[in-house]
């Protein structure tokens, strides 16, 4: 086990934080001012990639990919925001829960007929192929690189907006007392649709980015979106601050357990069953993380105290 | 307007016509249909006690139906292998026995809720949709994951498990069996709904200050319906297995969950019946458009956002009317 590696997987995990960081506070921000669980913010995520891959197939541009997908993913966000969603704010969970589901349904069939079975593929550009060397020697690929600054950019950005701008002053009053904004004569209902759109566009950003090192296929939105459910578990729901330390928390967890919970049984056990168990325990150490703060805290890292 | 009582009894004489009329004309796939659908109905009435008396909306009820189902796959697997299941601290055989099997999975799947039941209960609403879902999940990675009893290729099972004095193998043989285990289930969930413990935990849900108020504890009225819940839903993950004779990691996913719970919202939540009817419809549903169109997932999908947006009370609610209130 050498530091070389520890190291890139220390990056791997920051990576994958990051891209979860991009999910989870698109959802944080849903619930935290519209009081919505939205099961259908998976689905963004995938509007997005498929979005990026289309565009990227027709013109060959990855940067127009990324523009595309942030528009289909706020576009697609806004008019199920007007249609369907909006009907929901002031229902129980039970209903948002079946609304949103229904609306998985939909988005996957409707994309399976639209584009196939079949994954497609969205190719990193030349220009971020290929390994950079770090300090210290070590190799590591570059796209993986950007991905972390771009996603921190985002991040900085998104924490800037809400703590500095007028939206964000908004946003931040309709997480406290929606009432009394639109008393104060802010439009309720269209700081609602931005808010939406906002966090479809973080989603089809993050779909879009990992679509280029994963296939972009129906169903690739529901594994992250359960995994951003743990984030905000663990980081407190409506936490910006506790999406980002609970998306890096699970992506550092579930990045260094795969590689190092076998390495450190097999000094206890023969190479084969550790291998088996390692594996196993590493594909819950994410939520045993999750039971463990809910333990500590049952409202998160950075939730509100009851 | 039909009674609800009425309906019931058409539901019922449903279950027991269509398989009837199938056996008399030899048509063994349709009593598998009508398996498949009193197994979902039963995971559904399991869900129900949680969902509909409790108010615990939860998202991950396929733990408990995929744990059902490995409970019989493993079991199932030692015995036609040969090999023991454990031999330490004391020696445990594979079986092929039903009664086992279902005991097994029963006490596993409430242990199960158990564990999953008080970590989640520490928190409500939302959070506990995340965190049900998230368990469930975790359950899928683990099978996953678990290469000794076929990772993600699953286990099959060559011959269906024994029940004394059944053929099980005679499909309107094993609908009978299933039948009567649903039977039981909405027994046991219309006795639980009247009984002092029913009516403490609907009040609970309801209003869980006076219950306090009442020295009443309702965290553990709640874990204590989580649990039979995850009891009764594991039961129909093992019938499951047994029917199709396989289990895979997909009895854990996450949209399993969500039709668990779609059944109950098409037939009606709360409704002793709305289980029943939810799963008939389903795979109905599933049978008729899946016969029409590859994607039927779509017109499921409209159909479901249509009745909870405008059809509160699901299909029992638009024939039977609202609940009436008082009793």
């Amino acid at each position: 086990m050498s530091l070389v590696l520890v190291f890139e997987q220390v990056l791997n995990g920051l990576q994958f934080g990051i891209m979860l960081f991009l999910m989870a506070a698109g959802l944080t921000l849903i619930f935290g001012v519209m009081g919505l669980i939205n099961l259908a913010h998976g689905s963004l995520y995938m509007v997005g990639a498929f979005a990026a891959a289309a565009v990227a197939g027709a013109t060959g541009s990855f940067v127009l990919a990324l523009l595309a997908a942030l528009a289909a993913a706020a576009m697609a966000g806004a008019i199920v925001e007007l249609a369907v969603i909006r009907r929901l704010y002031d229902r129980d969970h039970l209903d948002q829960v079946l609304a949103t589901f229904a609306l998985i349904l939909i988005f996957s069939e409707g994309t399976r007929w639209i584009f196939g079975s079949f994954p497609l593929f969205l190719d990193i550009p030349t220009y971020l192929r290929g390994p950079v060397t770090l300090p210290g020697g070590i190799q590591y690929p570059l796209y993986r690189i950007a991905l972390i600054v771009i996603g921190l950019i985002v991040a900085a950005g998104l924490g800037l907006m809400i703590a500095r701008t007028r939206i964000g002053i908004q946003i931040r009053a309709g997480e406290n007392d929606r009432e009394m904004i639109a008393a104060l004569g802010v439009d309720i209902s269209k700081l609602y649709t931005l808010v939406f759109a906002l966090g479809a566009a973080l989603a089809g950003f993050a779909g879009a980015l990992v679509g280029a090192i994963q296939s972009v296929q129906v169903g690739m939105g529901e594994p992250v979106l359960i995994l951003a459910f743990v984030v905000i578990v663990v980081g407190g729901i409506g936490s910006i601050k506790g999406a980002l330390v609970g998306s890096l928390l699970v992506g550092l967890t579930d990045t260094l357990g795969g590689v190092f919970l076998p390495r450190i049984l097999n000094a206890f056990m023969d190479v084969s069953s550790a291998a088996n168990i390692g594996s196993s325990i590493a594909s819950m150490a994410i939520y045993i993380l999750m039971g463990a703060v809910l333990i500590w805290r049952p409202t998160g890292l950075f939730g509100a105290r009851l | 307007m039909m009674s609800e009582r009425n309906l019931n009894i058409a539901v019922l004489a449903m279950f027991i016509g269509i398989p009837a009329w199938a056996y008399f004309s030899d048509e063994p796939f349709t009593i598998t249909l009508m398996t498949r659908a009193a197994i979902f109905a039963l995971a559904a009435v399991g869900l129900n006690l949680a969902l509909g008396v409790g108010g615990l909306v939860s998202l991950g009820h396929a733990a408990f139906f995929g744990l059902g189902g490995y409970v019989m796959g493993i079991l199932a697997y030692h015995a036609q292998t040969y090999t023991p299941l454990a031999e330490w601290p004391f020696l445990v055989e594979g079986t092929k026995s039903m009664p086992v099997i279902w005991l097994a999975s029963l006490l596993l799947s409430a242990g199960l809720a158990w564990v999953i039941g008080s970590l989640s209960l520490r928190t409500t609403g939302v959070y506990f949709i995340m965190i049900t879902l998230a368990f469930a999940q975790m359950m899928f990675f683990f099978s996953i994951s678990w290469s000794a009893y076929g990772g993600e290729d699953g286990l099959s099972i060559y011959v269906r498990n024994n029940f004394p004095g059944l053929n099980t193998l005679d499909p309107i043989q094993f609908f009978a069996i299933c039948f009567v285990i649903l039977l039981a289930a909405l027994f046991l969930s219309a006795r639980l709904a009247k009984s002092p413990f029913g009516l403490a935990l609907n009040a609970a849900r309801q209003s869980p200050q006076r219950v306090e108020t009442v020295g009443l504890n309702t965290q553990r009225l709640k874990l204590v319906a989580f649990v039979i819940s995850g009891a009764i839903t594991g039961l129909a993950g093992a019938l499951f297995a047994d029917l199709n004779r396989f289990v895979s990691p997909t009895m854990f996913s996450w949209q399993l969950s969500g039709e668990i719970m779609v059944f109950i919202i098409i037939g009606g939540v709360g409704r002793l019946f709305g289980p029943v009817v939810g799963a008939l419809v389903f795979v109905a549903l599933e049978h008729f458009l899946g016969g029409l169109s590859e994607f039927w997932h779509i017109y499921l999908g409209l159909l479901l956002l249509l009745i909870v947006l405008f059809g509160k009370g699901g299909l029992i609610g638009l024939i039977c009317g609202r609940e009436k209130v008082h009793d």
